[in-house]
């Protein structure tokens, strides 16, 4: 494994470029655990003023050290970000496993409630969602929420390479040779079932990031919490850009965009070193 | 005939029930709120004036009957079934007494326009050009247009809205970044009113199509570089057929038809994309009456808002399955 | 001149760059042979012996990573002479479909599915026939009727066909503008043995009426005694025999014929089979000398150093092997046959 690792680093240069972009956001956010402020406090220091070498990344109308308060944002945001993913996976392999290896009447109607949660529009069910609760919804029960709708698309995946895992033949060899279906569903199919799930694991945090980030600019989301949402909510509500403080909105977009390039970029390079075709075609002189 | 009819006939019934649960769905969250809209208009009018207590008994006990509070849950789960068949969501707290549904009815073909015409524009260039993309793969002006899109294609349509609110409104003030259409034009079926919904549509439309555009050129390109292997361009392409001719009717043409079901599946996020590009821009349509809604404390609008919202992407999905077959004669047989 | 295909030490390789790797594949390393006006040679050989590059060569269809590296194949048509080898792709473009044309490999999926038929001949047929409109369409039925073929089978979708159908479809759809040479690449493969007989009943009515050459590749020897003139033996990228059929079934003159040919099963026959040991060598690194000396039962110490050449060793017929004339057929030949070739 760490050797396909090595050889994506050093030949696919959007691999490495996107796993470089991640770092550093990830780098960025870990700072936080080091952060000598208290990412809620307001009026801790002169507000706005530009960045400088005191203050990196500038400081806001609140009255807050830009460069902490962003790492505070951005290690919420991205765990918001994981925990989605995670809750999803573990959906959609459920899902997706049982329907194609189990077939018949429970694949059928497990594809229906599949196409159901497909049709649904989310977004509306997320206001209400945090209309009704306000301020008690915080970020774990909006994660478990958005984790009950980002399964559907990689549910269908996962069933249809399970499908095809199904009927290959090592698959009748094995169950053949005694090995019970659970073991043989982590031995030898889960390799193949891996990469897809990471791939789309990433594809399935810029969705889930870039959800929350609207959710909460449009101040629907408790706005105590500091993630990228509601740093750029505030500095509407401060009306940043009229004041001046443009670093406010400009810094957490761009690093955003950083991540999201960065993600992107991880998912299509792991993408295509899974698929064979791609591979051969890459092959020329 | 009659397959087709039968197909026809599966989906709808799949259409039903994704109505029905994502109504279900909503009308469940709208429930859990611990805050009822009775206690909202009371402490709206008690905060206004003093009342006695008796007003407000009955005020409460008229409330609660017109808003159908007086029965258990799935009395009131029941009534919101049969109310959803007429599409009665009760009257509007942000304009009471007025019914949710005309606000929504209002402000739905707003919407409606843009998420259209953004969604055809969208899918129809983004797919050619990512079908050119995808064929002519050593051309530097596509390889260049696709760097662009991998950049462009992950921000969020909220940054990308308030982005061009920036340029066009203090920036370079040309196009208008507020409202539906002028202030001074009346509405109807006029000409100028025609044009005045163009003019101040094209920015939030902007907004929609630079988003979208990126998603669909990839996907199509990717998509493409796969079929160009498959056999029969190859055995067109060795046999001498015309390369436009091959462009066109066996590659791109047989690169629509997954992108077809994949404008089904992706029609909710666009969707959504469409409502935060609205709220931006305050464009007269649902997202702007969500916000209002939400931050009114308007149960009624917000679910209305919900349900409408869910029929109206379930049925587009509908629509775009029935099509389905007739551009891909191989589904036709099934 | 009767040659219609004069090839001479062809070379195609494919290069390959990959993750810092580079990989080259002899597929085709110096073949030189021809093909006459009018007869239907066959190309035989293992699977990954290089003869489905060797068709791809011939047929202009090379795409990367395969490469021509060396060598001509002169093609002698009517109009004029074109080495494949070296001409452009605009001189390819004339010869196309009118001269020279291709019957793929799997034509299962050669058809456009979302297209019809008809649409599909006039993609493919309309430019080189110079026709269009009603009097293509017209020449088109003509021709698919002198194949048997119901003029109805323009208004189906290819998914429509079944499989045997649909081999026809692109038989009639690669003769429909009478070309002179043909290559065909396993066009029997993954049809049922009846259907099978159609298909090579007009293959073989192609080269009568027609008048066409006819290049047939598949590693189904008993297809090549069915229908071949002459067949030329492919073992990892090269010539090895080459003989009229009957000849090379009779009295092969290589080892790897021998075993080839006793492959086929006869009627009456009880006794049992010897395999070849081994298997078909990597054509990233074959095997010094004549590359077929791992597995030889006749292998002397000279084969594994020098490359035997593809000598004329008997009228008619050429063979790659030092001691060709020790290869005695592995299974008697059946007495008429035999009696035949003497």
């Amino acid at each position: 494994m760490f050797s396909v690792l090595r050889d994506l680093i050093r030949y696919n240069a959007e691999f490495a470029i996107g796993l470089v972009l991640v770092g550093l956001v990830i780098l960025f956010s870990l700072l936080s655990f080091v952060s000598p402020v208290d990412p809620t406090a307001v009026s801790r220091v002169a507000p706005d003023m530009a960045p400088s070498l005191d203050y990196i990344f500038g400081t806001n109308s609140r009255g807050q050290d830009m460069f902490w308060q962003l790492a505070f944002a951005f290690r919420n945001t991205l765990t918001f970000g994981l925990t989605v993913a995670f809750f999803s996976r573990i959906i959609a392999i459920a899902v997706g496993l049982l329907a194609g290896y189990l077939g018949g009447w429970i694949d059928r109607s497990l594809m229906f409630v599949t196409d159901i949660f497909v049709a649904i529009p989310i977004f509306p069910i997320l206001i209400l969602f945090y209309f009704v609760l306000k301020t008690n919804a915080n970020g774990l029960s909006l994660a478990l929420l958005m984790a009950c709708f980002g399964w559907p698309y990689d549910a269908r995946l996962i069933r249809s390479v399970a499908l095809g895992l199904r009927y290959r033949e090592f698959s009748r060899q094995a169950l053949f040779a005694g090995m019970s279906p659970v073991k043989i569903m982590f031995e030898e199919h889960l390799p193949y079932v891996m990469p897809i799930i990471f791939s789309t694991a990433l594809a399935n945090m810029i969705w889930s990031i870039g959800l929350e980030v609207t959710l909460a600019v449009l101040g629907f989301t408790n706005l105590n919490i500091p993630t990228v949402g509601t740093t750029l909510y505030w500095a509407n509500n401060h009306s940043a850009l009229v004041v001046g403080t443009w670093w406010w909105i400009a810094v957490p977009v761009a690093i955003v965009v950083i991540l999201f390039v960065g993600l992107f970029l991880l998912a299509v390079s792991l993408n295509e070193y899974i698929d064979p075709r791609s591979r051969l075609r890459r092959m020329g002189a | 005939m009659k397959a087709y009819l039968l197909f026809a006939l599966k989906r709808f019934i799949q259409l039903v029930a994704v109505v029905f649960c994502g109504c279900s769905i909503a009308f469940l969250v709208a429930h859990l709120s611990p805050i009822s809209p009775v206690d909202t208009i009371i402490m709206q009018v008690t905060g206004r004036s003093a009342s006695s207590p008796e007003a407000i008994k009955t005020l409460r006990a008229v409330l609660t009957e017109e808003f159908g509070l007086n029965v258990p849950l799935w009395q009131q789960y029941l009534n919101f079934i049969r109310h959803l068949f007429v599409l009665d969501f009760g009257p509007a707290l942000i304009a009471f007494p007025t019914p949710a549904m005309n606000l929504v009815m209002l402000a739905l073909p707003w919407t409606f326009g843009l998420l259209l015409v953004a969604t055809v524009i969208t899918w129809t260039v983004g797919n050619i050009a990512g079908g050119l993309a995808g064929y002519f793969q050593n051309s530097r002006l596509l390889k260049a247009f696709g760097i662009v899109a991998i950049g462009i294609q992950p921000i969020p349509y909220y940054i990308v809205a308030f982005l061009l609110v920036i340029i066009f409104g203090f920036l370079w003030p040309v196009l208008p970044i507020s409202g539906g259409f002028a202030m001074d034009v009346a509405e109807g079926w006029t000409l100028q009113f025609a044009l005045s919904v163009i003019y101040y549509s094209i920015l939030p439309a902007s907004a929609l199509i630079i988003v979208g555009i990126g998603t669909w050129f990839l996907g199509m390109r990717a998509l493409v570089s796969n079929i160009i292997t498959e056999d029969y361009v190859t055995y067109a392409e060795l046999a001498g057929v015309r390369q436009g001719r091959i462009v066109g009717s066996y590659v791109i043409r047989n690169a629509l038809v997954p992108q077809l079901t994949a404008l089904a599946l992706t029609l909710g996020s666009i969707f959504s994309g469409t409502v935060i590009t609205e709220q931006v821009f305050t464009y007269p349509g649902l997202g702007s009456l969500l916000v209002r809604a939400v931050n009114g404390g308007d149960t009624g609008v917000v679910l209305a808002i919900s349900c409408i919202s869910i029929m109206s992407v379930a049925s587009a999905i509908f629509i775009i399955d029935l099509l389905h077959p007739l551009i891909d004669p191989r589904v036709r047989s099934e | 001149m009767t040659d219609i295909l004069t090839v001479e030490d062809l070379k195609a390789y494919y290069l390959m760059n990959y993750f810092g790797v580079n990989r080259e594949v002899r597929a085709v390393d110096g073949i030189s042979m021809s093909i006459a006006r009018n007869e239907i040679y066959g190309i035989a050989g293992e699977s990954s012996s290089g003869k489905t590059s060797l068709i791809k060569v011939l047929a202009a269809a090379t795409r990367p990573p395969l490469k021509i590296v060396g060598g001509s194949a002169l093609y002698h048509f009517k109009s004029g002479d074109i080495d494949i080898a070296k001409a452009s792709e605009r001189e390819l473009e004339a010869i196309r479909w009118r001269n020279l044309s291709y019957i793929m490999q799997g034509s299962m999926s050669v058809l456009n599915p979302l297209r019809k038929v008809g649409r599909i001949f006039e993609d493919f047929a309309a430019r080189p026939l110079g026709l269009s409109g009603g009097a293509f369409r017209q020449r088109v039925v003509e021709h698919l009727e002198r194949l048997k073929l119901s003029p109805q089978l323009l208004n189906a979708y290819p998914h429509e066909l079944s499989g045997g159908m649909r081999q026809r479809v692109t038989i009639g759809l690669a003769t429909v503008c009478n070309p002179e040479f043909i290559i065909a690449d396993e066009p029997t493969t993954a049809l049922d043995v009846v259907v099978q007989k159609d298909v090579l009943s007009l293959v073989k009515r192609l080269q009568t009426e027609f008048g066409s050459s006819i290049v047939f590749v598949t590693h189904d020897m008993a297809v090549h005694a069915s229908i071949a003139d002459r067949v030329g033996i492919i073992y990892a990228g090269r010539l090895v025999e080459e003989a009229p059929t009957r000849t090379l079934f009779a009295a092969p003159k290589h080892p790897y014929t021998a075993h080839l040919v006793a492959s086929l099963p006869r009627i009456g026959d009880t006794g049992q089979r010897p395999a070849l040991e081994g298997r078909p060598p990597s054509l990233a690194n074959p095997p010094a000398g004549c590359r077929f000396h791992p597995r030889c039962p006749l292998a002397l110490d000279k084969c594994k150093t020098e490359v035997p050449p593809l000598e004329l060793v008997a009228p008619g017929q050429r063979s790659a092997c030092w001691r060709w004339a020790d290869v005695r057929p592995i299974v008697p030949a059946p007495a008429k046959v035999a009696e035949a070739v003497r």
